[in-house]
């Protein structure tokens, strides 16, 4: 029963949580904001408190802006594209029964349990190496000339690591998500005349849209942050510059935390208008 | 035209044999129910007419044409599952549609065809919903309707009643039967139970483990099992079944008599004991009747209007002519 006595008890008990969560939330936040309105320069000394909108002015009217969220966008949807089709056939073959079904699963699942930065080395040393890595051994076997991935195709490099780590993922969510649709109908379409394609368009790919939407929106969160990867392997340069790292360079490099917190402020209001489109897509998925 | 013969029909699932070599003609028209206790393989049994599990051995022939190796869909059989099996993203209209746009007929004879069937199911107002906004009764039309619309050689159905309560069902067996009279199209019904059996069906195949134990008209097997087991199976309340030493009276291994077969008398009378539990249910009334030298009790129908009720004494005699005689194998003495 829930009593105002009660009632009183729960609140004083989530209290220290809620406290908690809000100044590791808040502060930092204000910080921010704080300084994205300040010229604070450490390393040349400067700290004027109050510059207006200069910040934000400079942030958006750099080239580097444009180019960086146009990255970033290349960066998220390639690796959303990778994730979701090879998740999709993964979780098929991995629904099919096998020989060491069990052992599979966990091997498909692994990569999600390897840190960003030591599979990042790890494919930057092991695969992409252009004197050492597997893939110019396998070009000079085959007889041609070893591909400098990191080089040539950099961003591209980058969006099969992180696909590379976030598969498992998509395949998890979507492997029992296939699990969960009924034998009977799929029966009954095939009862219906519908050959395996058409049992694939029109019966299993409708079931899992629900398991889609959620793996979209739950990756993109979390792919609009990746630092790890392009620090690693190309430091931002060959144009794998996306906004987060744009920012980590304004602080960092530039030494520039006025200009820099201007840049995260951005990226939290764009972040927030994308989160807010994929909830209402989602939303308007799960309603029915 | 929907005639199908199963001839040394097999399956095994590994090493078990779940369906011995069987044989089985369904004719045209016929409304046939398969019905057994559950794991006996009426399912598995329709599953091979159906083409959704493969046969071992024997041959399925539709309308005198082999059938055994086609696919489920070039069979021309419309199936009607347990669960409905409805496409769940897409509307009632859609459903309905899904056969005939995989056999890549063209838009108008759909939608002719999809309003005579709603019409013919009272589904007209709910073609634009989906399946999760209709009630029990509802989708288990829109599986018919699907059913419908291809024109199948033969309807298969899969308990499709046991998911909905006792009222609907009723309601529902009328309409299938009616379905069945305005259609005329070959019908297999799968159920466990024999009332379902009973009332609808043209022909009845009882099946245990696999084994056909008799095929026949609903009234030939309630005037005539073949053997112990139809007997019981068949008729509710249940045929009594007496062993020992009233069976060696009428020189048989097994003796049943239905409990409509026995009539209350004032004294003496075959058996004699002592009413137990007593069914009051107005046109009838089912005494549970504890007779001494026998362990299960026995169940009697009477009038609904005699006075006896629990404890008191009641003395039963059969009628002659309604005794059924069973040897020591179970089989049935003319």
């Amino acid at each position: 029963m829930a009593t105002e006595h009660s009632k009183a008890a729960a609140r004083i008990m989530i209290a220290p949580a809620v406290f908690v969560l809000l100044v590791w939330m808040l502060v930092p936040l204000c910080m921010t904001l704080y300084f994205s309105f300040a010229d604070y320069r450490p390393l040349r000394a400067t700290f004027e408190p109050w510059i207006g909108f200069d910040n934000y002015v400079s942030f958006f009217t750099s080239s580097s802006f444009i180019s960086s969220v146009v990255t970033t966008l290349q960066m998220v949807g390639g690796i959303l594209c990778i994730t979701i089709v090879g998740g999709v056939l993964l979780a098929l073959l991995l629904d099919q029964p096998m020989f060491g079904q069990g052992i599979v699963r966990i091997l498909v699942i692994a990569p999600f349990f390897v840190m960003p930065t030591v599979s990042a080395l790890v494919w930057k040393n092991m695969f992409f190496n252009v004197d050492n890595g597997l893939f110019s051994y396998l070009y000079a076997a085959l007889g041609l000339q070893p591909y400098d991935f990191l080089s040539q195709a950099p961003l591209l490099s980058i969006i099969v690591i992180v696909a590379w780590q976030w598969l498992p993922f998509a395949t998890l969510i979507l492997l029992t998500a296939v699990q969960s649709l009924s034998s009977e109908q799929l029966e009954a379409a095939e009862m219906d005349g519908a050959p395996g394609l058409s049992r694939f368009w029109y019966i299993i790919l409708p079931h899992l849209s629900r398991a889609i939407t959620v793996v979209i929106l739950i990756q993109t969160i979390f792919l609009l942050s990746i630092f790890a990867e392009i620090f690693v392997t190309t430091n931002g340069a060959f144009g794998t510059r996306t906004l987060t790292y744009l920012v980590y360079q304004r602080v960092l490099e530039s030494q520039n935390i006025g200009l820099g917190s201007a840049g995260g402020i951005i990226a939290v209001i764009l972040a927030n208008i994308v989160a807010l489109f994929l909830m209402r897509i989602v939303g308007k998925n799960l309603d029915n | 035209m929907g005639r199908i013969t199963l001839e040394n029909v097999q399956k095994k699932f590994g090493d078990v044999e779940v369906i011995p070599p069987l044989n089985l003609t369904i004719e045209d028209g016929e409304f046939v129910v398969f019905v057994g206790p559950s794991g006996c393989g009426k399912s598995t049994l329709l599953r091979l007419i159906a083409g959704l599990e493969d046969v071992t051995g024997g041959e399925i022939r539709i309308d005198g044409k082999p059938a055994t190796d086609l696919p489920p869909a070039k069979r021309g059989l419309a199936m009607v599952f347990q669960s409905y099996a409805l496409y769940p993203h897409m509307s009632v209209r859609k459903n309905i549609a899904f056969p005939m746009k995989m056999a890549g007929m063209d838009q108008a004879e759909q939608d002719r065809r999809i309003a005579k069937a709603a019409t013919a199911l009272n589904l007209t107002d709910y073609l634009d919903r989906r399946p999760g906004q209709l009630s029990g009764g509802q989708r288990q039309r829109v599986a018919i309707g699907r059913a419908i619309v291809r024109e199948p050689a033969a309807f298969l159905f899969d308990e499709p009643l046991s998911n909905l309560d006792a009222a609907l069902r009723v309601g529902m067996r009328m309409e299938i039967s009616e379905l069945h009279k305005s259609l005329e199209t070959t019908m297999i019904y799968v159920t466990h139970d024999q009332v379902e059996a009973m009332t609808m069906a043209d022909k009845i195949v009882v099946l245990r483990a696999g084994h056909i134990e008799q095929v026949g008209s609903p009234l030939e097997l309630y005037k005539a099992p073949r053997n112990v087991f139809v007997a019981g199976f068949i008729g509710s309340p249940k045929m009594n079944l007496l062993a020992g030493a009233h069976a060696d009276r009428h020189d048989c291994a097994t003796m049943g008599i239905r409990p409509e077969h026995l009539d209350v008398v004032d004294g003496g009378g075959t058996f004699s004991g002592r009413v137990g539990i007593a069914e009051h249910l107005g046109s009838d009334t089912f005494f549970h009747v504890h007779v001494d030298g026998i362990s299960e009790p026995m169940t009697v129908r009477a009038g609904g209007e005699i006075g006896l009720t629990h404890g008191d004494t009641i003395h039963l005699e059969p009628q002659a002519d309604k005794i059924h005689r069973f040897d020591a194998q179970g089989l049935r003495i003319a």
